[in-house]
């Protein structure tokens, strides 16, 4: 039996958790507040995954680049790969809110979505 | 000289939010000057992910979040002005701004709500001591520069302070390319949100020091070198522990001051504590037809709560305006005094005991209040299995159960207007021991 | 070959030049740094004293009580905010008030006008309410002003700049030797040759003079730190405070700036590094102690930043102005420690003249005593305002939200004679960035202008010239256009 402490990361209340597993598997989880933290416990110490924010650049834009999230969660020794990817990427304004910059980002089949609207210059 | 029922100073998420529950109250004649290219304020280039849980029922950027309520002020043709500078206004309402296509002008409003927002403490404000090379950046300011214009200031960084900004940049530096080297904070506990530290630091494996803080900067043309040393219970520096960390950037993460330059101009009320107006359940200050929301009140965690205070003052000027009140005389000056309704009571303050630093609002007015009254306050330290507790007079009214409280994070509580009645003499908010 | 080469662009050296822009001569001036007032012109009290501290004969006395009567009216001509505000010398003890008789005497000697010493409580009071509860007595010396220190130095650079005199930047002064007829400078833009050299190198003024005189000089950098509070603050005392100086000089001060900051400091340590502006944490913490015996109240929470500065003190006490025995045509302006800046037009002037005697050249007709000046939006009445943005609207697009500095402003300090290149340039030009939020907001907008205005790319804007760069790299470098 281990029982492994962990922060919830589902919202900013940051509820103090607490997951009891033995070998791989998850025995009980206590501590959460709502259904996200029960979930985001029982992933954390199997297979813990984060959703990455960053920007692309853009041209013909009103700014250089437009801000973009993965549109899940990915696993999280994707993140540097999914930057690197992001490093290759260039859009051309107009841009809106939840346009699919890639339908695919780094190998995850996770979409990578637009998060801001950004006029043509 | 035009005149508004509502000008609203700031187009961030607390103008937006009250400018949307004012024009909702049917009120018409509205006006939004921001200083910005856009509106959204400060969310813009906040692209981390955590916001709206509250509001929306699901996590968003914060230009997500922001382009809900930017969509929502354009569907209801809310009028505003962009690249627009407020550079004074009065007790009497009227506000001077400046903009490229309208020049220096001047206009009247019958109800002035304040959603200035606030600002980064700077490197001056701790007179850190040291060397004042290129390299050093505000953390608000690396973001901006990150996130809305492509630049990375620095290649290896040491960051003062773990707000909740330094954070996000510790992460957002490193998901660049730069090397975060350390986080410092001068306090012995963290200053941001618990979450931040997982996902910003632990994730990255920056480490956390905890009880540090800056005590020499080198370089005379770029920074060099951050030396950093523990602190004392006094906070000050414990000769001996000082440890040099080379590094060209050092981001600053030190706290957020509400911006009240216009504010104070009018003479109104302010508090000490949070650096904001004084104001009733009603979000008024005491200059009547003048609300405050958002971070230029006091500065909250989350702009969930923002947006829902935001709401409140743009309903209340709303009903302000609707019940067409006379400007205040000419000539009259501070200090003002919050005026009573016809009928109402004189307004009591609400006392805070036992940790608890200050509340908004800080006094209420009507009894009963036309709602339950929302009070936001925070705390001054951390505070592991205590109760927040609310008394109306000698009677407690509430009592809640906190496994931890910290001065980083807003609390709430709600009192039931019905149990706040012309007989009640003082409302207290305090912290209590298990 | 030049007529005359002034070393160093600080307000001693500005005002050489802006001396001799009054003849027709071919001038130029050599600066180290990318900007004119990069050194001990920057980082000062920007008090125009009165002249009660100075010993009577020297020639800090003559030169102060000269600068002092100047100042009004060409700061008046060349546009350089000034008031005087008068200075009080606080006492807390009656028993010691022979200090304040002292200063009196000398004041008298040195022909300061309208000294008084106060005794009256109430009087006292009245002219500074906010004087700290244990002053006993005063000198007041109502000839005691303020001035921008920066301005004041650009306004005369730019004067010079106007009647042809040539500025070198980024350009260091290694080697100089006599020749027949002059001297030989070798910089690091290459070798100068100069019919006459003025020597206004700061802190560094001995190195030059040593390299042509036997009769050796020696400069000691005494650091002096200094807090500066927010705007509006400037109100919390309306005279500047001094304490009783002593040995290490006038101690710290609290004062209104010209633009209604509260300047408090400075400290003086003798240091070894001739670059040693750094700030130290004992050093702040006696700013404050110190302004707080003689000012009650300070607002210390507004504090928006804190600087140093180097005076340089020469072994022998005073300045050092005109040409050694030994070096006819190498004339010094050093030891230029308090009261420099009040005293360096009059240095200036009469090095000009000096020189200009020596070399037999002509007056310039074509010399005005008036600057144009720069636009500044918040100077200006409402009527003004409107007009100047309906001609021109880069002037009602707000930069700096804390000290209200619009595009064109800042436009204008980047194209002017002697234009900004730098983020600190801009700063000491229009104040954009100087304000309590100390650049947060509006530095990368200025660093835009910057750039497009020098045709450079952002990422080569400078916070002071060098190796100063502002951002280090780009994200997404894959991906750049």
């Amino acid at each position: 039996m281990e029982i492994r402490k962990l922060t919830c990361i589902g919202c900013p209340m940051g509820c103090a958790l607490s997951v009891t597993m033995e070998g791989k598997e998850v025995k009980s989880i206590e501590g959460y507040t709502c259904k996200r933290g029960k979930d985001y416990a029982a992933k954390e110490v199997t297979n813990p995954r984060r959703i990455v924010t960053s920007t692309v650049r853009i041209s013909q834009g009103v700014l250089p680049v437009v801000s973009v999230k993965t549109k899940e969660d990915i696993p999280k020794e994707k993140i540097l790969d999914c930057m690197h990817a992001l490093d290759g990427i260039q859009v051309t304004a107009p841009v809106r809110i939840g346009d699919v910059i890639i339908d695919d980002i780094a190998g995850t089949g996770v979409a990578l979505v637009a998060t801001k609207n950004v006029e043509a210059s | 000289m035009k005149t508004y029922d509502i000008v609203i100073v700031g187009g961030g998420p607390a103008g937006l939010a009250a400018a949307v529950a004012a024009k909702e109250q049917g009120i018409d004649k509205i006006l939004i000057l921001e200083r910005d290219a856009e509106l959204g304020g400060i969310l813009n280039q906040c692209i981390h992910n955590g916001f709206g849980l509250h509001t929306f029922q699901e996590e968003l950027t914060g230009p997500e979040y922001a382009g809900r309520f930017i969509d929502q002020v354009k569907e209801l043709g809310i009028p505003y002005l962009l690249h627009t500078m407020v550079l004074h206004i009065d007790h009497r309402k009227r506000v001077t701004y400046v903009n490229q296509q309208d020049g220096m002008c001047q206009i009247q409003a019958k109800s002035l709500i304040l959603a200035m927002g606030c600002r980064e403490r700077s490197r001056g404000a701790l007179n850190i001591p040291g060397y004042r090379p290129a390299g050093i950046f505000s953390a608000g300011t690396a973001q901006r520069l990150v996130n809305m214009e492509g630049y990375l200031p620095g290649k290896k960084v040491v960051i003062l302070g773990s707000g909740d900004i330094g954070l996000i940049m510790a992460r957002r530096m490193t998901l660049e390319g730069a090397q975060v080297e350390a986080v410092a904070e001068l306090m012995p506990y963290s200053g941001g949100l618990k979450r931040n530290i997982v996902q910003c630091l632990d994730d990255f494996q920056i480490p956390l020091l905890l009880s540090h803080t800056v005590v020499r900067i080198e370089g005379k043309e770029r920074l060099r070198s951050v030396t950093l040393a523990q602190v004392g219970q006094d906070r000050k520096p414990i000769p001996g522990t000082e440890r040099t960390y080379e590094c060209d950037t050092l981001l600053l993460s030190v706290g957020l001051v509400p911006e009240n330059e216009l504010s104070r101009e009018t003479g109104m009320k302010m508090n000490p504590v949070t650096a904001g107006p004084v104001v009733d359940e009603k979000l008024s200050t005491d200059i009547r037809g003048i609300f405050a929301c958002g971070n230029v009140l006091h500065v909250h965690d989350l702009v969930d709560y923002v947006s829902e205070e935001a709401g409140a003052a743009g309903k209340n000027a709303a009903e302000y305006v609707k019940r067409d009140h006379d400007q205040p005389e000419e000539g009259k000056t501070a200090p003002y005094e919050f005026e009573q309704e016809p009928g109402e009571s004189a307004p009591i303050e609400i006392v805070v005991r036992g940790g608890v630093r200050y509340t908004v609002p800080a006094l209420i007015h009507a009894r009963p209040p036309k709602e339950d009254v929302t009070i936001r306050f925070r705390v001054g330290n951390v505070y592991r299995n205590c109760y927040v507790a609310v008394y109306v007079d000698e009677e407690r009214i509430l009592r809640r159960k906190k496994q931890i409280m910290a001065p980083g994070e807003m609390e709430t509580v709600v009192v039931k207007k019905e149990l706040l009645t012309g007989q009640t003499q003082t409302v207290t908010v305090c912290i209590e021991e298990a | 070959m030049f007529d005359v080469i002034i070393i160093g662009a600080g307000v001693t050296g500005a005002a050489a030049a802006w001396g001799l822009a009054r003849f027709q001569g071919k001038v130029c001036v050599l600066e180290k740094a990318e900007d004119v007032c990069c050194g001990t012109s920057k980082a000062n009290s920007g008090i125009v004293h009165a002249g009660f501290d100075a010993i009577p004969g020297t020639r800090k006395a003559y030169y102060n009580i000269e600068g002092s009567r100047m100042m009004e009216q060409l700061c008046k001509n060349l546009k350089v905010p000034y008031q005087r505000c008068g200075a009080l010398v606080v006492c807390d003890d009656l028993n010691f008030s022979q200090g304040l008789e002292e200063l009196y005497q000398k004041g008298i000697a040195n022909g300061v006008e309208g000294l008084e010493i106060i005794t009256d409580q109430k009087r006292l009071r009245e002219l500074e309410p906010n004087i700290s509860p244990g002053a006993a007595a005063a000198l007041y010396a109502p000839t005691s002003a303020v001035v921008c220190p920066f301005e004041l130095n650009l306004a005369m650079a730019e004067q010079a700049k106007q009647q042809g005199t040539e500025f070198y930047f980024n350009t260091e002064v290694q080697e100089i030797e006599a020749m027949e007829g002059g001297y030989r400078l070798e910089t690091s833009r290459g070798r100068f040759e100069s019919r006459y050299v003025v020597n206004a190198a700061g802190v560094y003024a001995d190195y030059f003079h040593n390299m042509v005189s036997e009769k050796k000089i020696h400069i000691t950098p005494r650091k002096g730190e200094y807090c500066l509070l927010d705007k509006g603050t400037g109100s919390h005392v309306f005279h500047t405070i001094f304490a009783l100086p002593d040995k290490m000089g006038k101690g710290v001060l609290v004062t209104p700036t010209a633009h209604g900051n509260l300047l408090l400091g400075p400290t003086a340590t003798d240091i070894e590094n001739r670059e040693g502006v750094g700030t130290t944490a004992e050093g702040l913490e006696k700013v404050m102690a110190d302004s707080a015996h003689h000012v009650r109240d300070i607002p210390v929470r507004q504090v928006i930043t804190s600087f140093a500065g180097l005076r340089a003190h020469e072994d022998g006490d005073d300045f050092i102005i005109g040409e050694p025995k030994d070096a006819p045509g190498f004339y010094d302006c050093a030891g230029i420690e308090s009261p420099g800046l009040t005293s360096a037009p009059a240095i200036g002037k009469e090095a000009a003249e000096v020189i200009a005697k020596a070399l037999c050249l002509k007056e310039n007709p074509d010399f005005s005593e008036l600057r144009k000046g720069q636009v500044h939006l918040s100077e200006l009445t409402l009527e003004e305002q409107r007009e100047l943005i309906r001609k021109d609207p880069a002037y009602g697009n707000i930069i700096c939200r804390c000290e209200t500095i619009s595009e064109g402003e800042i436009r204008d300090a980047l194209r002017s004679p002697l234009g900004a290149k730098s983020l600190d340039g801009v700063k000491r030009r229009t104040r954009a960035g100087m304000g309590r939020c100390q650049g947060g907001f509006c530095s990368p907008r200025v660093m835009e202008l910057i750039a497009r205005e020098r045709g450079i790319s952002q990422e080569e804007v400078t916070k002071a010239g060098g190796n100063s760069k502002v951002i280090l790299a780009v994200t997404k470098e894959g991906t750049r256009e």
